[in-house]
């Protein structure tokens, strides 16, 4: 079992009543799937804010990134960094910039 | 002494005007939601502390959150419209299949009855209804599958449901409006649907008077007289007075058709009222002076209510939610613009004074009559 530290963007913390990071234990391999589900999981509230209901997709303006690489576009079996399962960097989840 | 609660969706947050019946000292909470697009807010007629609010947004998608305190503390309750069936497609702009996808709830509208029950009108246009107190919505979608889904179309907007009129009288009867496909009526509790837009003439589709395709912006019934419903259609203000079987133009004097709004007196029947926008391309008030247009012989001639609102260099746009009626004696009315003020008047419309001026562009402004 890895400790993952997650970062969410204020939106969603505020959704899910958290400040600052959240702190999850997700089965080895810890993969982006895995963190994805254990946070929905903790958190029923971003069910749908993240990755679509139906087809678990990630939502459009929605990217993921960890020790500066963009893991946006990878197939949720990807095993994370070992920065984040070690913990010494964050699981970001990161609304995509765009301004208005 | 009774009061109202103003609930106002804007495009970065839900906002809560509170006052006596004198409506003129105003308290104002927000923003809810802060960043979020409220689309509506809306509160249940039979809990005046029961409030639900559609959340959305482009980056983290629909939320609904329900306050059971007249909008103190708010939490998220179900998110989940998956239509019921696969969706198939609809007319894109260009009059191209395009896939139906679900974007946003566009209008909440609790039952009259029970505080558990309120349905959704969402993009692309569907039907919604929860009877947990939002924890799960279900389709109904004998509304989508009609047979003239493939046909609709989106207006500027999107493809949204955006009217939900529940029959006082009859829980089995309901309208729906669509733009830009129409109005649908079911007489079964929404099993089956029927469109009921004969007499609309719309320029913008192949046959002007097809069964479906017209662009309903809104519909507004008062409920001592339900057969009786009015319509502020793209171009044309319309009246039905066989619960929407049929439609006759009502525009009359009105300097211009285009609008978005349409209300109803809460004590009149036949008091009707506008506001009317300058054209399909010119969103904004008909030569710069924003006016709202009342009629008291239900329909056909119009007088232009001014005092109070500014008469020069008025750009602003009405939006189809922005306006609504409290049921005090003295009937009040209120709009919302997108320039972030929301107007009220307690005499009917005879004089306008601003609530707020510069909120974010107001979506939708829903008034509760507090006991």
């Amino acid at each position: 079992m890895s400790r993952i530290r997650v970062k969410l963007p204020t939106h969603l913390r505020r959704l899910a009543q958290v400040d600052g990071e959240v702190t999850l234990d997700v089965a080895e391999p810890s993969t982006v799937g895995a963190v994805l589900d254990a946070l929905e999981e903790r958190y029923p509230v971003l069910r749908g804010a993240i990755r679509d209901h139906g087809t678990r997709r990630r939502r459009a303006f929605v990217r993921f990134f960890a020790c500066e690489q963009d893991l946006s576009h990878e197939p949720p079996d990807t095993t994370l960094p070992d920065g984040v399962t070690r913990g010494s960097e964050p699981f970001l989840v990161v609304g995509a910039m765009a301004g208005g | 002494m009774s009061g109202v609660r103003v609930l106002v969706g804007t495009r970065k947050g839900a906002f809560v005007l509170t006052a006596d019946g004198t409506r003129t000292d105003w308290e104002v909470q927000g923003p809810f939601f802060p960043g979020w697009e409220i689309y509506h807010v809306a509160a249940s007629p039979a809990d005046p502390d029961r409030i639900w609010a559609s959340q959305s947004g482009g980056w983290f998608g629909q939320q609904i959150q329900r306050s059971d305190d007249g909008g103190r503390t708010w939490n998220a309750v179900g998110n989940d419209f998956s239509y019921a069936t696969v969706p198939g497609t609809h007319q894109w702009y260009d009059g191209t299949p395009h896939p139906w996808e679900f974007a946003r709830v566009w209008h909440l509208e609790p039952a009259a009855n029970d505080p558990d029950t309120v349905y959704a009108g969402v993009e692309d246009a569907a039907l919604f209804r929860s009877v947990d107190g939002g924890q799960s919505w279900s389709e109904l979608p004998g509304l989508r599958e009609h047979g003239s889904g493939p046909h609709w179309q989106p207006g500027a907007g999107g493809m949204c449901l955006h009217t939900i009129l529940p029959d006082p009288r009859d829980s089995d009867r309901m309208l729906v409006a669509i733009s830009a496909a129409g109005v649908f009526r079911t007489d079964d509790g929404g099993k089956t649907w029927r469109p009921t837009n004969r007499g609309l003439v719309s320029e913008g589709i192949p046959d002007p008077d097809a069964e479906v395709g017209h662009c309903v912006h809104k519909l507004a019934l008062h409920p001592a007289q339900p057969e009786t419903v009015f319509m502020q259609k793209h171009w044309d203000v319309m009246r039905s007075d066989d619960g929407g079987q049929n439609w006759y133009d009502i525009g009359g004097d009105l300097p211009t058709d285009f609008g978005f709004v349409v209300d109803v007196h809460a004590h009149e029947p036949e008091t009707v009222y506008v506001l009317p926008i300058t054209s399909d391309l010119e969103h904004f008030p008909y030569e710069g002076k924003l006016r709202v247009f009342r009629s008291r012989t239900g329909g056909h001639e119009w007088e232009p209510l001014t005092q109070g609102l500014p008469q020069q260099h008025c750009y602003v746009n009405v939006l189809r939610d922005a306006m609504s009626v409290d049921g005090l004696d003295e009937c009040g009315v209120y709009f919302g613009t997108t320039g972030g003020q929301v107007y009220a008047s307690a005499d009917a419309g005879d004089s306008w004074a601003p609530i707020v001026r510069d909120l974010p562009a107001v979506l939708s402004v829903q008034v509760q009559t507090l006991p």
